[in-house]
């Protein structure tokens, strides 16, 4: 048994070792003086990141990248969450639709979006193609899946649609019941799905490449500009972006196994919570009429 | 009722902003290219030359197959290392199990542009380890090229491992240990339980696996675009030059080409889709 445990590790070890190489080097590269016969870097600098964080070409990339994704989840967010709670209590005969519609784009490659979108905006009546909007609209269908699945789970977990038959039929109106008492318990469900869309436009290539280009350039078309100049600047640019990406992605990561661990009844506990807190006076009231 | 009808023309006035963009920036555009696909390079006649044509060069059949072989061989090897690391993943305690899962998650967001960047500086011309190693005399990579058709591969099981290993490892938790026990209570040796339990109960996860690569490899076009640019024949880096490169623009042959990726892409999340319904059951 204890041979069979100690080949297991091994494994273990040799995939972890073999994923995590590339990273230890770019960061150990980034921050190399001088590397190019020894195992280890002879010297180690901080110089690449100074001029990294001196370059004015860097922030206006990364503003152009963090405008993109403010926009466009913020958009996913406000068209999203209205539709899908539309469609689930009102329409729900068209909830296929809503999720074939919804997914379709988890099996279209950018590579193929990005065909018929230059195709359809490159002139006519609205030749955005080049510009920041054509992204904006792109990046809004690659997150649409993420956004679907995130408030939709949510919407499911906390049982929307009962939730606002009580609370109508505790005297609220549909959108105080969406305002009051759904809303404030699928926010963290939201968040999830909201940060899992940050880290993946963070790191789109395909649609900014073929879209627009270096004529509104993203913190990837940068990247990829500077892929042919000094080894060493890039790495501390890959260390960087990678470091965002890992806080992004670990707060989600955090945020989920939170919520793994905690049991289902404390949540469900925590929607009584919320819908106590709203309508106790009209809960008071309608005991009142009975007595 | 009347009131009842007003409040619906609100609520289908709150999902037009959803619709227009459904319409404008997904549906619309797959049509366009649907239809564009069908038009002469004139982009007025109707015809299927487009097709006929990719079908009879060389050159665009050649991008297919190696786009085809590419992604079968990495995620064929990605899911032979993913099915064994993720079995020895169960191994550990469940915190070990939860780090490890992690850390898969989090290599599997280093992909495209950084990540053929990593590589460069480990194994390109001037590599890290390319250099290291000819000093030292070991010429283990000294027939190596990072920009080739191994390299490419090589990238490409990279980032396909810490996906692969993300979606096999939960199939593990649904082999129980009664089961284990059963079969050798039953007699069976270690080899019969995974021989005629083990592998069927894990089969259809598996298979759901690799369409999942196959489709992510054959979308693939960041990491190769940095990797070999445009000297390697792949489909995504074909039909990126063919509607957006100034010297070899084709748009409605690049939309056909379009059409034929997206028809494999949703095979294969079609095959995964039946292979999936067929271990959870649940899900209709």
């Amino acid at each position: 048994m204890k041979t069979s445990l100690s080949f297991h590790k091994v494994i273990v070890g040799l995939l972890v070792i073999y994923l995590v190489i590339p990273l230890a080097a770019t960061l150990l590269f980034s921050v190399a003086g001088k590397w190019d016969h020894t195992i280890l870097p002879e010297s180690f600098t901080m110089k690449w990141y100074i001029e990294l964080f001196h370059d004015e070409r860097f922030y206006g990339a990364l503003q152009h990248t963090l405008f993109l994704i403010f926009v466009t989840v913020g958009l996913g967010v406000v068209i999203m969450l209205p539709t899908i709670f539309i469609i689930t209590v009102y329409f729900s005969k068209w909830e296929g639709w809503l999720q074939t519609v919804a997914m379709l784009p988890y099996g279209i490659p950018p590579i193929v979006g990005a065909v018929g979108l230059i195709k359809v905006y490159s002139n006519g009546p609205l030749p955005i193609t080049g510009t920041p909007w054509i992204l904006v609209g792109a990046y809004f269908i690659t997150i649409l899946p993420f956004m679907y699945q995130g408030i939709r789970n949510s919407l499911r977990t906390v049982n929307a649609v009962q939730l606002v038959d009580a609370a109508e039929l505790l005297g609220a109106t549909k959108f105080q019941a969406f305002r009051t008492v759904v809303f404030p318990n699928i926010i963290s469900g939201i968040l999830v799905s909201t940060l899992l869309s940050v880290a993946l436009l963070f790191s789109e290539f395909a649609f900014a490449n073929l879209l627009v280009g270096g004529r509104f350039e993203t913190i990837q078309i940068y990247l990829a500009d500077k892929l042919n100049s000094s080894g060493h600047l890039t790495s501390a640019i890959v260390i960087t972006y990678y470091s965002i990406i890992l806080l992004v992605t670990g707060t989600v990561l955090k945020l989920t196994f939170k919520k793994d661990k905690v049991p289902s009844p404390s949540s469900k506990k925590r929607s009584v919570f919320f819908i106590n807190k709203p309508f106790r006076q009209k809960n008071t009231a309608l005991e009142g009429e009975n007595s | 009722m009347r009131k009842i009808k007003k409040q619906k023309f609100y609520l289908l006035a709150l999902l037009l902003p959803f619709i227009l963009f459904v319409v404008g920036f997904e549906i619309g555009p797959l049509v366009a290219m649907l239809r564009d696909s069908f038009h002469a390079d004139d982009g007025i006649q109707v015809t299927i030359q487009q097709y006929v044509t990719i079908f009879k060069s060389k050159f665009y059949l050649q991008a297919i197959q190696n786009s085809l072989v590419i992604s079968l061989v990495s995620a064929v090897i990605s899911v032979i290392i993913a099915v064994i690391a993720a079995y020895s993943f169960t191994k550990f305690s469940q915190k070990v199990q939860n780090r490890l899962v992690m850390i898969a998650n989090m290599t599997s967001n280093f992909e495209g542009i950084p990540l053929s960047f990593s590589f460069i500086i480990l194994l390109g011309n001037n590599g890290l380890f390319t250099l290291l190693f000819s000093k030292l005399g070991l010429d283990v990579f000294a027939g190596f090229n990072l920009y080739s058709w191994t390299g490419l591969i090589f990238v490409y099981i990279y980032f396909q491992i810490p996906l692969a290993v993300m979606l096999i490892y939960p199939s593990y938790q649904g082999i129980k240990k009664q089961w284990k026990e059963a079969s050798s209570l039953l007699g069976g040796t270690k080899l019969s339980f995974w021989l005629h339990i083990g592998i069927p109960v894990l089969l259809p996860s598996i298979a759901g696996t690799f369409s999942i690569l196959f489709a992510n490899a054959m979308g693939a076009y960041a990491t190769a675009y940095a990797l070999v640019g445009s000297n390697y024949n792949l489909l995504s880096l074909q039909i990126a030059s063919l509607v957006s490169s100034d010297v070899t623009l084709k748009p409605q042959l690049g939309s056909a080409m379009g059409v034929l990726l997206a028809s494999a892409m949703i095979g294969a999340m079609w095959f995964n889709n039946r292979m999936m319904r067929r271990i959870r059951r649940d899900l209709r």
